[in-house]
């Protein structure tokens, strides 16, 4: 996969020289170097909260540094905005997309190019780009209709089309299955292979070892090392990461299960036409005490299944949901939470959380109809604050300031709060969408622990991923995804990798001849 | 030359607090040059306008008079406009509850009703303003017109409806063919504050306000899924709250409140029905609640601010034969002025190079 070191030209595209930046008292960067040549994939590593996605800010105009220096081809330079760095051939793809739900592919990739362009060309160098590098993506379908994964091909594409010399990447692989991952992988290649940089973030230290030549280390907003990938150990990148040994997540707990929390029986969701995300008659039933996970390409459902759990979207019969033995399938998101059901969206900002609302705010997205929080319609700020504190303290939700924005919280920080939110509501039913994106190794591990926990409390959890890595290390039992259908859950042990793979591509609708694996398959 | 607005990382508040002092100066500058045009000293006419209104105790009861229905049609428009639903037809509602709560002041005149007519009046204008409001919410509910294009609409149909019915049916038939109707019974009249001057009742009513929309807005559950709705509807619709309900509740509000002020207008300082009950309040009202960064307290500020600039107009009519369209082109500036300061404040605006394709 990785090109040799040796291609990779030795002057630096773009260079960063003692970056710092501070957020109030919080110093975000704090004398940060770092260089990326053309040809080679250079990752940037660090914790949630390590100032990455700073860096990368002052990178690409969007924020200047309070001190330090950018050089490009060796030369001091300034971006006041994004469009200069844009015009030298920086592109980005931020961790939160900026993408307009409802528009087309199309239009939206033409609000980012300058000048005026007809859709119908764009739309064939739109096709033209994908073919060349292997990415999915079609042009008019609408951009709220699109699953996160789809939508970040979206974004790279709108990248690659303005021909990059440098292509930034924050956490593109958090939310891809490991195909998608793979293929993104070939398209880094033929990019470096053409000359391009890459600067790849991500918390998969394997897939940084495999594919990167170089790798920069914060920590705390500083600089640690930079050093070679692929001579480091997972473990001793991480070590350098944390400053100290990542804990391994503990084995799993042995524990008998109880009632069934969730039960659904044929639901069936109509497709709103241009989306292909109709459910075709969904069997699942979760006990108390046992954590399902789903795995599949995103795009085949997930959306829609989560949905219409959360009640966001009702279901014509009632009875096909059934939550903690009560028909839900009519009731909204409120009633469903009444039921002791706690949901976490896939998307961060915009669905789980308000960007432009305080964090504090932000809880009683979930918590309102909880009782302690709101009584006779008024809120009460100090058991809401109280709340608040406790899953800052309990997950270890990191930020600068007192009670900021949830936009200006880091991307994995901003996770573990609405996963704490949900948590600490003391659910029966908990059903996850991609868990732990883009969250560092050990607050991953930190979560799933937790869920196991919860599992073990006798909350059933639901957990939607397409990191299927995690859905084998922590889940009890797995069903795929595919084109709207559900396969039946088969138990962990009895399956594998290559099985599961094989029915995320559509092979069969039911798990009943998945192949039994002999060997466990916990590979994080 | 193409421009791009570019949105802004970070935001300082402080520039956010600032913005529509900012634009309050500006207005004065574009106001300056304004009366320099007209061949008047600037100095003299800020002074006619702004300053000797406040030396005079009987303006000052006045300033407050006006200030009044701006302040409820402004709290009311506050709620639509914090839920991002777009209510420009206040004006309407205004008329809307003044009709509907004069309806009953003149049914019941020369009888002797008793004082249950004005608190009954007061209730049927905030109805009938809820109930004009509430029709483009429906209209957007429905079948997702803009509300902003309906609710301006009806504020003519309103307007003509008025206008029919003090030239027709509610004519006054002693009032020597004037387009009015009677002048309303004492029992239909708002109460003076001190019995005599110019406040009245629906002072203490806009105050009260003030106080309860403070509270709802900032803190309890519906203030907050009004703010989140506009904020981030599909953050609000995961949290359980249905954004229909939100939208019939804001135009409801919003337009009861623009209805009461109405009504009170019409029992207070008029007395009686007229073709024009209204020197734009519901427009103005506007300005008032983005000037008051759509919140109470501020809007009882900027209300004052824009009561001012009422007043200010008269006198320089009087003073200085300036027309009073000074006084909208004032009102048209401040609104530009802060629109602008707010962009500016969000965004940067920068030039995009025309060609370079890749
Ligand atoms: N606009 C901002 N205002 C205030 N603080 C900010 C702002 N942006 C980032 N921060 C803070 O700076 C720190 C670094 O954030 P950054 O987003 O760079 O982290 P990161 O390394 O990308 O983390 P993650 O892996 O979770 O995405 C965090 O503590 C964050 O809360
Ligand atoms: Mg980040």
């Amino acid at each position: 996969m990785a090109a040799d070191g040796e291609t990779a030209s030795p002057v630096a595209v773009l260079e960063a020289v003692a970056l710092t930046k501070r957020f109030g008292a919080l110093v975000a960067n704090d004398h940060v170097s770092l260089s990326i040549r053309a040809g080679e994939t250079h990752a940037l590593l660090g914790e949630n909260g390590a100032g990455k996605s700073t860096l990368v800010k002052m990178l690409c105009g969007l924020l200047q540094p309070d001190s330090g220096e950018l050089l490009y081809d060796g030369a001091p330079i300034l971006f006041p905005d994004p469009a200069s760095a844009r015009a030298k051939g920086i592109g980005v793809v931020f961790q939160h997309f900026a993408l307009f739900d409802a528009m087309t592919v199309v239009e939206n990739v033409a609000l980012g190019l300058p000048g005026h362009e007809p859709l119908a060309t764009l739309a064939g160098r739109i096709d033209d780009c994908v073919s060349r590098y292997g990415l999915a993506v079609e042009p008019f379908r609408r951009v709220g209709d699109l699953s996160v994964g789809e939508r970040q091909r979206v974004e790279i594409v709108r990248c690659l089309l303005g021909d990059p010399r440098v292509l930034i990447l924050d956490e593109p692989t958090s939310v891809l299955t490991p195909d998608e991952s793979e293929s993104l992988f070939r398209t880094v290649d033929l990019l470096t292979g053409e000359g391009r940089a890459v600067l790849f973030i991500s918390h998969k230290l394997d897939e940084v070892r495999r594919l990167c030549h170089r790798a920069t280390v914060l920590r705390g907003g500083k600089f640690i090392a930079e050093v070679d990938p692929r001579q480091e150990s997972s473990a001793g990148l991480a070590r350098l990461m944390v400053g100290a040994e990542v804990p391994r997540p503990p084995r799993l707990i042995r524990h008998e299960l109880g009632e069934p929390r969730l039960l659904l029986r044929h639901l069936n969701v109509a497709g709103d036409g241009s989306r292909g995300s109709a459910l075709h008659d969904i069997d699942l039933e979760i006990r108390a005490g046992e954590i399902v996970g789903i795995a599949g390409v995103a795009g085949n459902g997930q959306t829609a299944l989560f949905e219409a759990l959360s009640g966001e979207k009702l279901v014509d019969d009632p009875e096909s949901i059934v939550i903690d033995k009560m028909p839900a399938g009519g009731l909204g998101p409120t009633e469903r939470r009444a039921l002791r059901a706690g949901f976490v969206p896939e998307e961060r900002l915009g669905h789980a959380a308000a960007p432009d609302m305080t964090l504090s705010d932000n809880v009683l997205l979930t918590t309102h109809g909880d009782g302690a929080i709101v009584k006779y319609d008024v809120i009460r700020h100090s058991i809401l604050k109280s709340f608040f504190r406790r899953i800052v303290k309990g997950f270890d939700v990191r930020f600068g300031g007192k009670d900021p924005k949830a936009r200006r919280l880091s991307g994995g920080n901003l996770q573990k709060f609405v996963i704490g939110r949900e948590v600490l509501r003391d659910p029966v039913l908990i059903v996850v969408d991609q868990p732990t994106w883009g969250v560092d190794a050990a607050a991953a591990a930190f979560i799933r622990t937790t869920l196991r926990e919860k599992a073990a409390e006798g909350c059933a959890v639901l957990v939607i991923s397409q990191d299927l890595d995690e859905l084998l290390e922590f889940a009890d039992r797995i069903a795929v995804m595919s084109e709207g259908r559900l396969t039946t859950p088969v138990p962990v042990a009895e399956t594998s990798r290559e099985a599961i793979g094989l029915a995320m591509g559509g092979a069969q609708t039911n798990g009943a001849h998945h192949a039994p694996a002999g060997e466990g398959s916990h590979a994080a | 030359m193409p421009l791009r607005l570019e949105r802004q990382e970070n935001i300082s508040t402080l520039r956010l607090a600032a913005a529509p002092l900012v634009a309050l100066v500006v207005t004065l500058i574009v106001g300056a040059v304004m009366f320099v045009a007209l061949g008047h000293d600037p100095v003299r006419a800020f002074t006619i306008y702004f300053i000797e209104p406040l030396g005079d105790p009987w303006t000052l009861q006045e300033l407050v008079v006006k200030a009044c229905p701006l302040l409820l049609i402004g709290i009311g428009l506050a709620f639509c406009y914090r839920a991002n639903r777009w209510n420009i037809g206040a004006e309407g509602q205004y008329v809307a509850g003044a009709v509907l709560g004069s309806w009953l002041a003149l049914a019941t005149h020369g009888t002797e009703a008793g004082p249950w007519v004005l608190p009954a009046m007061l209730l049927l204008g905030a109805i009938g303003g809820a109930l004009w409001g509430l029709i483009p919410a429906f209209l957007r509910v429905r079948f997702g017109s803009s509300e902003i294009l309906t609710s301006l609409m009806l504020v003519y149909v309103a307007q003509y409806g008025l206008d029919y019915l003090v030239r027709g049916p509610w004519k006054d038939p002693q009032g020597f063919n004037f387009p009015q109707s009677v002048t309303f019974d004492d029992v239909a009249l708002m109460p003076l504050l001190f019995g005599e001057g110019r406040l009245h009742g629906g002072v203490i009513l806009a105050l009260v306000t003030v106080v309860v929309a403070t509270f709802v807005l900032g803190r309890t559950l519906i203030g907050f899924s009004i703010e989140l709705g506009g904020s981030a509807p599909r953050a609000a619709a995961f949290a359980g709250f249905d954004e229909k309900r939100v939208t019939y509740g804001v135009f409801a509000v919003s337009g009861a409140l623009a209805g009461l002020a109405g009504i009170v207008e019409v029992a207070g300082p008029i007395g009686q029905l007229q073709p024009t009950i209204s020197p734009g309040y519901g427009f103005t009202a506007i300005i008032a609640a983005m000037l008051g960064r759509l919140h109470p307290v501020g809007i009882l500020v900027s209300s004052l601010v824009l009561a001012l600039t009422y007043i200010g107009g008269e006198a320089a009519q009087i003073s200085m034969r300036l027309p009073f369209d000074v006084t909208r082109v004032f009102q048209g500036t401040l609104l530009i002025a802060i629109l602008a300061a707010d962009v500016l404040v969000r965004y940067r605006i920068r030039r995009v190079e025309g060609a370079s394709h890749a």
